[in-house]
């Protein structure tokens, strides 16, 4: 019942329908553009002016100031890289990681496949801080089994304080990220290798294809939007990570990411300006993240889609 | 596939090693939340037998900590419960309207949720936190219940859009031939299958406003609405000279259950929910 134009066929019936569907769909589009677009926007103007909130009166107009301060500051750039490598290094591992797990969830016997579903649905459930808190009690220096457990590996005994420098706490950060949503990832996966005909597979074996081959040659090249799919939301997850960061380091020793500089900058320090800025360039990296996947990578985002938190 | 005896165990220790993968960490806090002050320190995974104690549960639930947790833990099911009551509510009107009706602007919707799901949460935070303060609702359950939907509802409309695609609304209109009212078929034809994805939906997005922790420890700052994971955080125990890893445990003990219960349930609609609203959108 579609109709083009403001014709006469374009019927009242039509006419009421559209009605009918922005009554019904625009409370929760107006809800989104507030809970979002607003915030943002405020985000920008307060970014605009150099505000504390222990000095109010002071507020005063400056423009791009902030942005100057921030991009000439070498934290901005130290955190950048932290949460890139961050991003780069757990959405590389999860997605190996996943792809096995839905793999053996594709492929498992009746009998075990609930078990395994439900096994690898337990982190995606389990609260972000508390997946952080049981791998940061294993690996902390008083509380912790790791360094009894594994003091036979050249580097670890008794007294290393994995949170006391970058290159044993960020391992340790990424680790707890990829546990916690690993599943996702493969759940993601798994749908995607369910919509892979099995004509195609049995034709590859009939051909006397090896495994390897399958995969490389029929596989994977039909789940490539699943693939591309997962790949983004996590990396834009990945990106934003906070909780993880905050309670094993609170970004101390140079494992701060991008999110807790805002977090710092605005909530404890209260320099509004200065966070808001750092909200705002923030934004602008996950804004760009996304145009460069849907351009470079032609992900169909509006087919196919998904989110986590 | 027939599953000789070599198959069955290879299988069964695939499974161990997923399982061990999966459940670790919870056992790893699970064993700690039973471990005295003084056995905290030792280096072992379990605690010692003989010194395995409740005492940390018993702080939290009936001792000194009490009111810090059991606050905390009222204010996360509250206010989780509320946003996600809100979002599915919205969602499934919207998402009826996009999956049922022709009306120019669907796609806007789509994306917009879409966009709002990738929004870091952080850059929303600190302007929320300036107006909260001016506007009285820092520091209150309103004050998360609001952001929260930032959180909620987009998820729950793109998984109820694609859950409605698939229902066959034919079923309404034959109902309608049979002689019902609009609201009869409606109700009879529709609701029965549109429930389990309403539903599904429900717990999916609960799970998530349930995770929350940049808003809950941005926008409170008593005990007057921060949740739990924010209150872990910020649990410093019950002395000055003792670090709280052993009630911090117990909580994150507490707070679990829940979430591996409905994960125990309902393992088969989360899944499909999440797969569904993911990647057929």
């Amino acid at each position: 019942m579609k109709t083009n134009g403001r014709n006469d066929d374009y019927s009242d019936r039509a006419k009421s329908e559209r009605r009918l569907g922005w009554m019904l769909a625009g409370p929760a589009f107006i809800i989104m553009l507030a809970v979002t677009l607003y915030p943002i926007l405020q985000a920008f103007f307060d970014s605009l002016f150099a505000f504390r909130l222990t000095a109010p009166d002071e507020r005063q107009f400056i423009l791009f100031q902030n942005y100057v301060t921030i991009l000439s500051d070498p934290v901005w750039w130290r955190d950048l890289l932290v949460t890139l490598l961050i991003t780069v290094v757990t959405v590389a591992v999860e997605l190996v990681l996943g792809f096995a797990l839905a793999l053996v969830m594709h492929r498992a016997l009746k009998a075990v496949r609930g078990w395994l579903r439900t096994a690898i649905l337990v982190p995606y459930g389990i609260i972000t801080v508390v997946s952080a808190y049981a791998w940061f009690y294993a690996f902390d220096i008083s509380s912790g089994y790791v360094n009894s457990w594994f003091n036979w590996v050249p580097g670890i005994d008794q007294d290393l304080n994995w949170f006391a420098q970058a290159s044993t706490a960020l391992p340790v950060i990424m680790a707890s990220e990829i546990w916690k949503t690993t599943p996702f990832i493969s759940l993601l996966l798994l749908a995607g290798l369910a919509q892979v005909p099995d004509e195609l597979t049995e034709a590859a074996k009939v051909d006397g294809a090896t495994w390897w081959e399958q995969m490389r040659k029929v596989i994977i090249p039909n789940m490539k939007a699943a693939i591309m799919v997962a790949v983004l939301f996590r990396a834009l997850d990945a990106f934003r990570i906070f909780d993880n960061v905050f309670i094993m380091t609170n970004g101390q020793y140079g494992t701060e990411v991008l999110s807790l500089l805002a977090y710092r900058t605005s909530i404890s320090r209260l320099e509004i300006g200065l966070g808001s800025a750092v909200s705002v360039l923030l934004f602008a990296c996950v804004l760009l993240i996304s145009f460069v996947a849907i351009k470079v990578f032609k992900v169909d985002l509006a087919g196919s889609t998904g989110g986590k938190r | 596939m027939k599953s000789t005896g070599r198959e069955k165990l290879v299988w069964t220790l695939i499974s161990i090693a997923v399982l061990v993968y999966a459940l670790f960490p919870v056992a790893s806090i699970f064993a700690t939340s039973f471990k005295a002050p003084g056995d905290l320190t030792n280096g072992n995974f379990l605690p010692t037998p003989g010194l395995a104690t409740l005492d940390n549960y018993e702080q939290i639930l009936v001792g000194d900590a009490q009111g810090l947790f059991l606050t905390a833990l009222w204010n996360s099911i509250g206010i989780s419960l509320i946003a996600t009551f809100i979002a599915v509510v919205l969602a499934t009107l919207c998402a009826y309207a996009i999956a049922r009706l022709d009306f120019p602007g669907k796609k806007v919707i789509l994306t917009t949720a879409l966009a709002v799901s990738i929004f870091p949460v952080i850059s929303i935070v600190t302007p929320l936190f300036n107006l909260w303060r001016n506007i009285g609702l820092y520091d209150t359950w309103l004050g998360l219940i609001i952001p929260y939907l930032s959180l909620t509802l987009p998820i729950s409309i793109w998984t109820l859009a694609a859950f409605f695609r698939q229902i066959p609304w034919e079923l309404e209109q034959a109902a309608q031939v049979d002689g019902a009212t609009t609201w009869q078929a409606f109700r009879k034809a529709i609701v029965p299958l549109a429930a389990p994805g309403v539903f599904t939906t429900a717990i999916i997005a609960f799970f998530i406003a349930w995770n929350d922790f940049v808003y809950g420890i941005s926008l409170t700052s008593t005990e007057a609405a921060r949740p739990v994971p924010a209150a872990l955080a910020f649990f410093t125990g019950a002395s000055q000279f003792e670090s709280p890893t052993g009630a911090i445990s117990a909580a994150a003990i507490i707070v679990t259950i829940p979430v591996v219960l409905l994960v125990l349930l309902f393992q088969r609609q989360i899944v499909s929910g999440l797969t569904q609203g993911a990647v057929k959108g």
